[in-house]
């Protein structure tokens, strides 16, 4: 990916010239890499951008639910440094999830406000601060401001935030093709989980449609959800799977994950 | 217990039983003695005495204050007019008090209490005199040692004094020979004062009343450092500060802010006022600004560690400041684990900054990202007795199971409740063709009836 980028010096150039005018050149710009080489040689600078705002909504039934696309955010705050706050309107997430995808109940402080406009400003007031890894937030509606005003907040303290959106109802899905400030946009999907050769439910699969980057191109993946350390991990396509039978097996967590349920 | 001066001319007494008082005056008034209240009052009134006469005062309990008066009576015209003036006082507040100056802390309790006017300054060396004819509770012993000198046929000081020591002793234990000596002054006896509570507070008269919200966060920006001051000189953090505006026309005011660890800080401080200026309605005016540190903690400088070892960690107890001052401080939280195999009482809400706890999740099975609050009952075909289902129908939509983990088979917990004994639920993580993962249980082992419903149950949706 890397090498990719030296390959075009010009463009480079153009970049750095570009952000320069927009008045953040004296600030090296950090990314936090999902370590899939697909993704991240997608997004501009090779991985998540910190200091910005980021969408995540899920797809099909999970934009009511954000089962899936919570645990794909609780996995990107868990690969942070610092506490975590993680801002909703009605609790549902269950504490032992975010653990198993590392994001330890220690670090997550969660705030449940009583209204969308609260959980904006505890959301703005979170990537304000700057001492925090992550902040998370369930939110319905972000409208073009509300995001700017999230965006600068992010830009400034270098905060990362995450705004789940999620719905009540489907027909307001339709939300998520309004225009944001928000520098990337995700939607995750739930796929069938990764075939086992014996009865059982495995390791579960994402359809994540990158739909907006700014800098960016869009695109579709498919991947492995979270491990115990919030990583991902591309999909290998079936016929691979059956030519190497110890991928699973490769995988040092998976296998002790395995051994422990045996014993259990 | 006690009985006021009308009651006591009916000839009613302490220690007349309530039955026989009511049945002479039926329309007594009862009420219950309440000592915790009485020594907070004492509390109050010592207080009151500290800034009134003398420096070191404390609390006589149950029903007394003790003053230490040297070097402080001249202040008051000498002894006999000082007296005079605190049971003036007293009584001018509806109490009616007895004074007495005498040389030790037991000679005056004893003749305050039993001697025979309310108002006596006893002289250097008339102690033992004046102490030899009052009765042995006077001299602030445990009923159970009265009791055993009354049977003795010994009632009075002066008698006991003369009494010799070492037999008393033995039988009695050490207490006699030590309020005699404490009565007399042959040992000392410390009084160890109360100690002024009044909180750290700061305040600003204006010359014309203010209403601008840009005004009041200037002078709000200006009390803030001289409170900070104060509580620098005193080694305390605040934990609650209130902010009182008396506006012109004579209402006040208020703006209390919470903090969750003691706080000095300026900035701090002044932000989370400044937040909440928009609540205050200044109406015509206000005339005068009080900051008050309610409630201050002692707050110690810590040092930090050197950065070559350990990272630090960011301190965020002034975001939680801010957020719980927003939102309250019961919607900030941290979720804690608690052991239970029931996933709804598997976990408790702890303070935001609540000390971190070693205890962990155990991860032998996935968790789903969300639980409902509320299991929902699904139609659901399964074989008996412990096959997942075949299919189930969740909120209308028929889903046909492709493949399930489980069962996974958590018992109720008896020990909390009777009806649980027999209770048992299995649970299944499911998934259905289209690739959507849920988490079932059933009510109960699929064989036995008392064991549950034999329902199922949607719980939590996995990722």
């Amino acid at each position: 990916m890397t090498a990719e980028i030296h390959k075009k010096p010009g463009l480079e150039t153009l970049r750095a010239a570009i952000s320069r005018l927009e008045g953040h050149s004296d600030r090296r710009r950090t990314v936090l890499p999902f370590g899939v080489r697909e993704i991240d040689s997608r997004l501009p600078g090779g991985g998540l951008a910190l200091g910005a705002l980021h969408e995540v909504a899920g797809g099909g039934n999970d934009a009511l639910h954000s089962a899936a696309a919570g645990q794909f955010c609780a996995g990107i705050a868990a690969r942070t440094r610092g506490k975590v706050l993680w801002i909703v309107t009605r609790q549902d997430v269950f504490a032992p999830s975010l653990k198993q995808v590392g994001l330890s109940a220690r670090r997550t402080i969660f705030v449940e406000a009583s209204s969308d406009v609260d959980v904006l400003a505890c959301f703005e007031e979170g990537l304000r601060h700057g001492g925090l890894g992550a902040v998370v937030a369930e939110v319905a509606r972000l409208s073009m401001t509300a995001s700017r005003r999230l965006q600068l907040a992010a830009e400034t303290s270098g905060s990362l935030g995450i705004a789940i959106r999620r719905w009540r109802r489907q027909t307001d899905a339709a939300d998520f093709g309004q225009p944001t400030a928000s520098v990337t946009r995700w939607r995750v999907s739930v796929l069938p989980s990764v075939p086992l050769p014996v009865p059982g439910v495995g390791r579960p699969r994402w359809l994540l449609e990158l739909i907006r980057a700014r800098a960016g191109e869009c695109a579709d993946f498919e991947v492995e959800a979270c491990d115990a350390k919030g990583r991902l991990a591309p999909c290998i396509p079936v016929a691979d799977r059956l030519a190497l039978p110890a991928t699973l097996g490769d995988r040092p967590d998976q296998e002790t994950t395995w051994t422990r349920r045996a014993r259990a | 217990m006690s009985v006021d001066l009308a009651a006591r001319k009916l000839g009613l007494r302490p220690g007349t039983p309530v039955a026989k008082a009511q049945a002479l005056y039926p329309d007594l008034v009862l009420m219950d003695a309440d000592p915790e209240d009485d020594r907070l009052g004492l509390e109050k009134l010592a207080l009151w005495f500290q800034h009134r006469i003398a420096p070191i005062v404390a609390v006589d309990a149950p029903d007394g204050l003790v003053l230490d008066t040297t070097g402080a009576d001249h202040l008051h015209g000498g002894e006999l007019p000082m007296l005079k003036d605190m049971v003036h006082r007293m009584a001018g507040a509806g109490f009616r008090a007895k004074a007495v100056v005498a040389e030790t802390w037991g000679a005056a309790h004893a003749i305050a209490r039993y001697g025979r006017v309310p108002i006596a300054v006893v002289q250097a060396g008339d102690a033992s005199k004046a102490l030899a004819d009052l009765p042995l509770e006077a001299l602030r012993l445990p009923p159970t040692i009265i009791e055993g000198l009354a049977t003795l046929g010994v009632s009075r000081i002066g008698p006991l004094a003369a009494m010799p020591r070492a037999p008393l002793a033995l039988r009695f234990g050490p207490d006699i020979a030590r309020r005699l000596d404490q009565a007399f002054g042959r040992i000392g006896e410390a009084i160890l004062p109360v100690r002024p509570v009044d909180p750290v507070e700061v305040s600003r008269n204006f010359a014309e009343p203010i209403g601008a919200a840009e005004t009041i966060a200037r002078y709000i920006g200006k009390l803030v450092p001289l409170l900070c001051q104060g509580l620098d000189e005193r080694g305390q953090g605040v934990r609650r500060l209130d902010l009182l505006l008396h506006r012109v026309d004579s209402r006040t005011e208020a703006i209390r802010v919470a903090t969750a660890m003691p706080v000095r800080d300026v900035k701090r401080l002044t932000r989370l006022l400044c937040e909440k200026i928009e609540t205050i309605n200044p109406g015509f005016g206000i005339e005068r600004m009080v900051l008050i540190a309610s409630q201050a903690e002692p707050m110690d400088r810590r040092q930090t560690v050197s950065s070559l070892i350990a990272e630090e960690e960011t301190d965020v107890s002034d975001l939680v400041d801010t957020l719980a001052n927003r939102v309250g401080m019961q919607a900030l939280y941290r979720f804690a684990p608690v052991e239970s195999d029931l996933p709804e009482r598997s976990f408790c809400r702890v303070p935001a900054l609540a000390p971190e706890e070693t205890k962990d999740w155990p991860d032998h099975w996935p968790r789903p990202t969300r639980l409902l609050a509320r299991p929902e009952p699904v139609q659901a075909m399964a074989e008996l007795p412990d096959q997942p289902p075949l299919f189930f129908i969740w909120r209308g939509v028929r889903r046909k199971v492709k493949c399930a983990d489980g069962p996974e088979r958590v018992f109720g917990e008896w020990w909390k409740n009777d009806a649980e004994l027999t209770i048992d639920r299995d649970y299944f993580r499911v998934e259905d063709t289209s690739g959507e993962r849920f988490w079932l249980y059933r009510a109960g082992d699929g064989e036995h009836g008392e064991t549950g419903s034999q329902g199922w149950f949607l719980h939590g949706i996995f990722g």
